[in-house]
């Protein structure tokens, strides 16, 4: 209610998108592309907003693995979003960052983990780190919005400085859980 | 009518290429463009198949100032069929894709692929928003292919016909990152 003062402190909500956002800012990523999550909804629109980045929508995750791979190859960096569902789409594409050693950050944002209400998501989810990992694409978590930003930057740092594929997945407890309900 | 031979048209493309960035598909378009001359512009792939427009949108998108050419095969493209719309939203002006089309799986056991149905592969890219899509079938028109790649206003794209030929192998380099470190010197200089 307006005018009214509170004596609890309130609670700071931590933009953690916009803190991944300002990581790939700083690490110099230039097109960004995406299969659109809900989880990354803020983070694709802060990107759109971004006159540094060229923004990429996908009709298939696998195809920003290829586009990151090119985009390498002409000096610019990329970074590639997707839920967890879209990982299974990128196991073939993913020899490019296993033979080719290019430079591959994922941004993951995570289903099938606690409180999904959509049984068809969990084997994909469940199967995600596992997947990734067999794959050749180190992953690296992120679970508290206050750890964002060090962590976007890290795995940017692994990516590019260490020429190897990271995923960095963004936990569902830290998105919110997709309700089912009717929005009023 | 007589279908094209593909190494005549890939070797005419990329003669005098001068800056021109090469893509090529996996399998018989990587030999073509081997056959042509091993460049440390063309970056050619031994796998990852359906990725070869997306490495070339990847690249155009990082180059503005510089011709980019995907050349691959009908069925490389069929796999990817969906970076033909991923293009078409991207629009970028400096890429153009050559499908070599014998409308067979030429490296293992040449199968029939879809295009020997009836699949339009420029009919398709015309309605994903290129600027240009064609049917290429006779040697007078290779030329347009040709200044269409190093002058016209992408995105391009031109089906090549060609005929279901097993020409001998022509193979270029395989290690990964060594085609990718020697790309990227040639293009940005000493890393």
């Amino acid at each position: 209610m307006r005018g009214r003062t509170s004596k609890t402190r309130p609670v700071e909500v931590i933009d953690w998108p916009a803190a991944i956002h300002s990581a790939l800012k700083s690490q110099r990523v230039r097109q960004v592309s995406y299969v659109p999550d809900a989880g990354h909804k803020r983070l694709i629109e802060l990107c759109h907003a971004d006159q540094s980045m060229t923004v990429v929508p996908l009709t298939t995750e696998e195809e920003g693995i290829g586009l990151a791979a090119g985009a390498w190859l002409g000096g610019e960096r990329a970074a590639l979003l997707m839920q967890s569902s879209g990982v299974g789409n990128c196991a073939n594409a993913l020899t490019l960052a296993a033979t080719c050693a290019f430079p591959l950050l994922m941004l993951v944002t995570m289903r099938g983990e606690a409180g999904e209400r959509n049984p068809w998501q969990v084997p994909m989810g469940q199967a995600t780190p596992e997947a990734l990992r067999l794959s050749g694409v180190r992953t690296l978590r992120l679970g508290r919005a206050e750890e964002a930003s060090a962590v976007a930057n890290s795995a940017a740092k692994v990516a590019f400085e260490e020429q190897s594929a990271v995923a960095l997945l963004i936990s569902q407890q830290l998105i919110g859980v997709k309700s089912f309900e009717e929005k009023r | 009518m007589k279908a094209l031979n593909r190494r005549e048209v890939v070797a005419s493309l990329l003669k005098r290429r001068d800056g021109l960035l090469v893509v090529a598909g996996l399998g018989a378009p990587a030999w073509d463009c081997a056959a042509a001359g091993d460049h440390p512009f063309t970056f050619p792939l031994w796998g990852a198949m359906g990725s070869a427009c997306m490495i070339g949108l990847g690249l155009a998108l990082a180059q503005p100032g510089r011709r980019v050419l995907v050349v691959t095969g009908d069925g490389e493209m069929l796999m990817g069929l969906g970076s033909l719309a991923t293009i078409g939203a991207q629009r970028p002006g400096n890429l153009a894709v050559v499908v070599l089309d014998n409308e067979r799986y030429g490296e293992t056991g040449m199968q029939k692929t879809h295009t020997a149905y009836g699949t339009d592969l420029a009919a398709v890219a015309r309605a994903c928003g290129f600027a240009t899509a064609r049917i290429i079938r006779r040697n007078a028109e290779v030329s347009d292919v040709r200044s269409g790649i190093y002058r016209g206003k992408g995105p391009l794209f031109f089906q090549v016909k060609v005929k279901a030929d097993a020409l001998p192998l022509v193979l270029p380099p395989r290690d990964g990152a060594d085609l990718k470190h020697r790309f990227r010197e040639a293009l940005l200089g000493a890393q």
